[in-house]
């Protein structure tokens, strides 16, 4: 595989019932770039980024086949650990959903459960996390509180910082935005940009304009196939197939 | 048209009426059922009847306490709710967290759960005392202890159920994608989550526990001494209410009131340390 693609799908199927979520879906995700997964609402945006890092587990009710590539390892194959796959992706989800406990706690969740305890260790790294979510001016004098008493922004960088505490070298987004005000949102569009130094970023959005902004490589969506993927400018630009051309003048949503 | 309107006002405040009278005699009982056990109670709770065991002549009105009973029902409703949480815990979290999504098979349990729940407490004790005879096992404080667990387990695991089955799926996928397992998901995110829900179970199946007569009738025996090992027979608050409201001397039955105030008392303690506790910890819990 191209040492510039990071995460490949390969005939990525997925049946729920008889109806056919995703259908034969092939994409090449390129390293350390921000790649916007675009689509209208219903089109399996959400259902895709649940494949990437497995939480398909969860839901029995969906049958998955196909491959999913990450820097060469296949990880739909089950006997694989799945934590140690989920690790390597930070997730941030539609709604920020923080832990039940304190700003710090929701740090260290992802390290103790990998086995790190020791405090100075955690300290450091608690103030690492939070300023790469730029969060830490906010927060850093009331760790101990609970995460309930942050606003709903300041969640999901939690959330940010907590999925990057894990030590992934991949973040998964899908709608991050959709929840919070539009500074809150482009503070976590910013980050993104800053981030895909270190980091392969995965946004899914309904949102042209935000696609816009942050993508590098754009994967545009509709009921459950790809119908169009390649770089952001070209993609803008020159749109190959008719219904992108129509989604990208509005017709759709 | 009027017509219609005028239907819907009477029949809004018929319907009104009927849910404020509900509600008053609703609070009267209550009232009226406090007032004659603490009218009755109180002149004849003393010192000597929380700090006593029975003298002899105790059941005829000498002198003595109900420490035995007193003791003997706090023994059992901890040593069973321990139990039962024990039990009953790990059941909740693996209904909610492992078979999340066999919710044919989830209901099932929870419809089992209601069932026992139903079931009279004196079905149990007569279960138990069966158990008990095939055995061999004597009446003792361990047999009154299992029952009594039996008895509140479908309370514990349906009361904490009931609060883990609010968390959200999201909550579950964001944990799992920090590389959680499933069962780190159930005792370190669900727990957390459903803290207050958790204790308001816990109190709730000890007030079931200390507060019930008939699983205890035939399994714990009766004791004036308090126990000193699990094996042996014990008292119980409400068969020394029962025992002595028995009794054709007023003076007993007086006491019989003075331990239903006291357990009365420990009930209502009980639940407003729920109600304290849970307000307390609710400030950790996220609202979704
Ligand atoms: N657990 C599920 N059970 C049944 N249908 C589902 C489930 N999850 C998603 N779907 C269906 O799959 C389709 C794609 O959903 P989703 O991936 O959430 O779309 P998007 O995120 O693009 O809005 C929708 O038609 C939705 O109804
Ligand atoms: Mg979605």
């Amino acid at each position: 595989m191209d040492e510039s693609i990071k995460i490949k799908v390969e005939n990525l199927n997925l049946l729920i019932g008889r109806k056919h979520i995703l259908n034969n879906i092939n994409i090449l995700i390129p390293k350390n770039k921000v790649t916007v997964i675009l689509g209208p609402s219903g089109c399996g945006k959400t259902t895709l980024m649940k494949c990437l890092n497995r939480l398909t587990d969860l839901y029995p009710e969906m049958k998955v086949s196909g491959k999913i590539f990450i820097d060469n390892k296949e990880i739909l194959n089950t006997r694989n650990d799945i934590t140690k796959i989920r690790k390597r992706m930070g997730l941030l989800s539609q709604r920020p959903y923080p832990l039940p406990m304190s700003i710090y706690k929701n740090i260290t969740f992802g390290l103790k459960i990998s086995g790190r305890r020791k405090r100075i260790f955690l300290n450091k790294r608690i103030e690492h996390y939070l300023k790469q979510a730029s969060l830490w001016d906010e927060v850093s004098d009331r760790l101990k509180e609970p995460a309930s008493c942050l606003s709903i922004g300041q969640q999901q960088r939690l959330c940010l910082a907590r999925g990057l505490a894990v030590d992934p070298d991949i973040i998964l987004a899908d709608e991050p935005t959709s929840a919070l005000d539009p500074l809150s949102s482009e503070a976590i569009e910013k980050k993104f940009i800053e981030l895909k130094k270190s980091y392969t970023i995965v946004v899914v959005t309904h949102v042209l304009r935000q696609a816009m902004r942050i993508a590098d490589y754009v994967v545009f969506m509709y009921l459950g196939e790809i119908i169009e993927q390649g770089e952001a400018k070209e993609f803008f630009k020159n749109p190959k197939r008719d219904k992108t051309k129509s989604y990208l003048q509005g017709v759709f949503n | 048209m009027i017509t219609k309107k005028l239907i819907k006002i009477i029949e809004e405040a018929f319907f009104r009426v009927i849910m404020f009278l509900s509600t008053c005699i609703i609070i009267f009982a209550l009232g009226l059922i406090i007032y004659s056990i603490l009218n009755k109670g109180i002149p004849s709770l003393s010192i000597e009847m929380l700090t006593q065991t029975p003298k002899g002549g105790f059941y005829f009105g000498k002198e003595g306490g109900i420490l035995n009973a007193i003791i003997g029902s706090l023994y059992l409703s901890i040593g069973a709710t321990i139990l039962a949480f024990i039990i009953g815990l790990p059941v909740s979290l693996y209904i909610n967290v492992f078979l999340i999504k066999r919710r044919k098979f989830v209901n099932t349990i929870r419809f089992l759960l209601d069932l026992l729940w139903g079931i009279p407490s004196i079905v149990y004790g007569a279960f138990g005392f069966t158990i008990m005879i095939f055995l061999g096992m004597k009446a003792s404080l361990l047999a009154g202890i299992i029952v009594v667990t039996l008895f509140i387990i479908p309370i514990m695991v349906r009361a904490i159920d009931e609060g883990l089955k609010t968390v959200p799926l999201g909550l579950i996928e964001s944990s799992a994608s920090l590389g959680a397992t499933k069962s780190e998901i159930a005792f370190r995110v669900f727990t957390k989550q459903c803290f207050p829900c958790i204790i308001t179970a816990i109190l709730l199946s000890f007030g079931r526990a200390i507060g019930d007569a008939a699983s205890v009738l035939f399994t714990t025996g009766f004791t004036d001494h308090i126990p000193t090992s699990i094996t042996q027979q014990t008292a119980t608050l409400p068969l020394s209410i029962f025992f002595q409201l028995s009794s054709p001397i007023p003076e007993v039955k007086n006491r019989a009131y003075a331990a239903a105030t006291v357990l009365t008392i420990i009930v209502l303690f009980i639940s407003i340390l729920s109600r304290i506790l849970s307000e307390k910890y609710k400030k950790t819990i996220i609202k979704f």
